[in-house]
């Protein structure tokens, strides 16, 4: 296998963007990712996207993607992973080119979330849930992290309060983060006395609705070598699956697809949960930020909302978790997460993060996962 | 100098409260008392709609006016809830205030802003000296569909001007309108309720288009925010309003006279012109009046008036807005509300 690097990164402003349409969201980032490259031509391209045919009534994406950048006969694929295709995009083009089958690959993930409404958009999101067995009975995925939620809760004492921190801490990146959706800061006052959505859940525990595309170039690492800009390479990759009806589950308060992808992911790449400088994770709910952390085994087993109340998730923090904002502040286009954490760790180990840099971080670490955790994408970064 | 020489407000004395509609939906009423600042709304009586509310509303604007009606030569209905589909509101309108037979009446429809379009038509024929006087009304008896969000604001009342040369209770002077094609809030032919693009219906519709219209006329009159006494804004909720206003640079107390949504929700094509009938009630010669509408689809007509010493005359010659919508209420329950707007019917 090929040592692999990222050496492109592109992303824009996501927000509620109604003035564009995903094609031309996803061509605005990966034309940025290409000139931060500057490279034009690309061997091939594979897109996370999630559900453009529910959002926005187009399927084929990967040629038409390939088509608007320019970039055809190349070879395209999109690959679908739910909330997780953007990691399972940068999986695939790390595979193709460690592989040696390509050295210059596109990764991108776009969703173009907002031209549908709440209702619809729930319903899309909906199916990366067992239809037959947990939404044909009628539960949203706020009902599911709700689920979760209490049970750990129930099994750890993890507190209301430490819910919300989650959401305030993010919400502080986020604050220094231009791209991000919601960049301003919250209270924890504020998150309690929001709109309930399910309990315990409330509006301000949850990732919002968004429209947005991220995109990054690899190639391998000798050819890294040869530009100017620091050399950051993927020195591990993680992918797990689980059962994805929480009822399958012996415990749903963990996270078994991100603990077998993370020890995949560790073992590859010769690190250990305490070498990372710096950690981007799928909280597409405040509590999934909590099981997270523990099942990627950064802190121990039920200790995830104590970690957060203790500050050692925070900026300044011993293991800085969601520096960009994370899914609850920057936005969650599904099918872009994946790609945009990774964007935010190459940028933090390049120290180009700007406001929230962590001083001196070598490696880093996304999390990227598939509806209440059927799918896990782990991957681990290094500068040179 | 053309401008205002009566106007008049009508509300209906039914009202709901969110609680209420909260309830029956499983709905978080705090959220829409506090995030949108609404706590009830008018309701109409089965007997009435556009067609009565606009004479009520007419009745008391001639009151003020102290014309002839026969020497009103344009009436203009503008309303999102004409009774009927084909067939005039003016023409009753008209033959109940005694303007007919010589009188040019024209129906407008668009969303919320339509009672201002009437303002601008009837304002333009006085100016243009093809009639002595114009009245144009704002009415509605909006529908929310049951459980929507909008079913909490969609109101029921009306506001009329008369426009003329003499006798001025406030001059107008200058008007701009605002317009593109933003499909925010619509309702096709045979359907009962409007259907709008949730979120879209505040960025790219509401704000784009009160600021580009408060801008657009405040650059035309050289004038500021700190110029006016009074500014009204389109008020579909409680929020908008007071947030439009803040990002013009307009204080709170330059709003809240003509801030009535709390208490009557949105009157859709009354919102603004009732707005400005309760703020010329208030007013003082002299006050200079910002109005600035907003009707889905989507567009802004504004206008500046300068009150006129003719107002302390006026004032009461007929009921205040504020008095209409704070005096002889009735609450209604969910159910005969629901009856009430057709939303259920009895067999037969």
């Amino acid at each position: 296998m090929r040592e692999v690097a990222v050496i492109g990164l592109g992303m824009t402003k996501w927000g509620e963007l109604w003035e564009k349409s995903l094609r031309t969201i996803f061509v605005e980032a990966a034309l940025l990712a290409l000139d931060d490259a500057g490279v034009e031509k690309i061997d091939s391209m594979y897109i996370g996207c999630m559900s453009s045919g529910l959002f926005i009534g187009q399927e084929h994406l990967a040629s038409l993607l390939a088509d608007y950048l320019s970039q055809v006969p190349t070879p395209s694929a999109r690959v679908e992973s739910a909330c997780a295709s953007g990691g399972l995009a940068l999986r695939m083009g790390f595979i193709d080119v460690a592989s040696g089958m390509s050295d210059v690959v596109l990764v991108g993930g776009v969703e173009k979330m907002t031209d549908v409404s709440g209702h619809e958009a729930t319903y899309a999101l909906g199916t990366a849930a067992d239809q037959e067995y947990e939404g044909f009975h009628g539960i949203t995925f706020p009902g599911l992290y709700a689920l979760i939620a209490r049970a750990h809760m129930e099994k750890y004492g993890t507190t209301r309060e430490q819910l919300a921190m989650v959401a305030v801490k993010n919400h502080h990146n986020g604050s220094k983060n231009p791209l991000a959706q919601f960049p301003y800061e919250i209270t924890v006052d504020s998150v309690l006395n929001s709109v309930m959505v399910a309990d315990p859940l409330r509006i301000l525990d949850c990732s919002p609705i968004t429209d947005g595309a991220a995109a990054v170039v690899l190639c391998p690492v000798e050819m890294a070598r040869k530009m100017k800009k620091p050399v950051v390479k993927i020195i591990g990759s993680g992918h797990a699956t689980d059962s994805i009806a929480l009822s399958s589950r012996k415990d749903i308060t963990w996270l078994e697809a991100t603990f077998q992808a993370a020890k995949k992911a560790y073992s590859m790449a010769n690190k250990e949960p305490k070498d990372m400088h710096v950690i981007e994770v799928h909280d597409c709910f405040t509590i999934a930020e909590i099981c997270v952390t523990e099942a990627l085994g950064l802190v121990e087993k039920g200790k995830g909302g104590e970690a957060v109340e203790l500050g050692v998730t925070s900026l300044g923090g011993k293991i800085p978790v969601n520096t960009s904002g994370g899914l609850k502040a920057k936005g969650h286009p599904v099918g872009a997460t994946g790609v945009a954490q990774v964007v935010e760790i190459v940028k933090q180990l390049r120290g180009e993060a700007g406001e929230r840099q962590v001083k001196g971080a070598r490696v880093g670490m996304t999390q990227n996962m598939g509806g209440s955790g059927g799918s896990t994408l782990v991957h681990i970064l290094e500068r040179e | 100098m053309e401008g205002i020489v009566g106007y008049g407000a009508y509300v209906p004395r039914n009202r709901i409260k969110v609680e209420e509609i909260a309830k029956v939906w499983g709905a978080d009423a705090p959220s829409y008392k506090k995030g949108l600042l609404l706590e009830e709304k008018s309701v109409p009586s089965p007997d009435q709609d556009t067609i009565t509310m606009a004479v009520e509303a007419s009745k008391n604007a001639l009151k003020r006016a102290q014309i002839n009606p026969t020497e009103i030569g344009a009436v203009y209905v503008g309303s999102e809830s004409h009774p009927y589909a084909v067939k005039p509101s003016g023409t009753v309108l008209a033959e109940a205030i005694g303007t007919t037979p010589e009188v040019h009446t024209a129906d407008l429809e668009f969303a919320c802003k339509a009672g201002t379009e009437g303002m601008f038509v009837a304002l333009s024929l006085v100016k243009a000296g093809e009639i002595k006087y114009g009245l144009a009304v704002g009415a509605d008896t909006s529908q929310g569909a049951p459980g929507d969000a909008l079913e909490y604001t969609a109101a029921a009342g009306a506001a009329a001007f008369i426009f003329g040369r003499e006798k001025l209770i406030a001059k107008a002077l200058e008007t701009y309108s605002y317009m593109t094609d933003t499909p925010d809030f619509w309702r096709r032919e045979y359907q009962f309720y409007p259907q709008h693009g949730g979120r879209f219906t505040g960025e790219p519709a509401y704000f784009k288009h009160v600021i580009g219209a408060a801008e657009g006329i405040m650059k035309k009159a050289r004038m500021k925010p700190k110029d006016f006494d009074y500014v009204i804004f389109h008020q579909p909720n409680g929020k908008f309003p007071f947030r439009v206003g803040s990002l013009l640079g307009f204080e709170k107390k330059q709003i809240e006279p003509g801030w009535l949504v709390n208490k009557l929700g949105n009157t859709y094509s009354g919102s603004s012109p009732m707005g400005l009938t309760a703020t010329l009630d208030i007013s003082k010669p002299g006050d200079k009046v910002l109005i600035v509408s907003y009707g889905s689809g989507a567009g802004s007509d504004a206008f500046i008036f300068e009150v006129t010493e003719r107002i302390d005359e006026a004032r009461d010659l007929a009921p205040r807005t504020r008095e209409l919508l704070d005096k002889n209420k009735r609450y209604l329950d969910y159910g005969v509300y629901a009856k009430f707007r057709q939303k259920i019917k009895k067999a037969v």
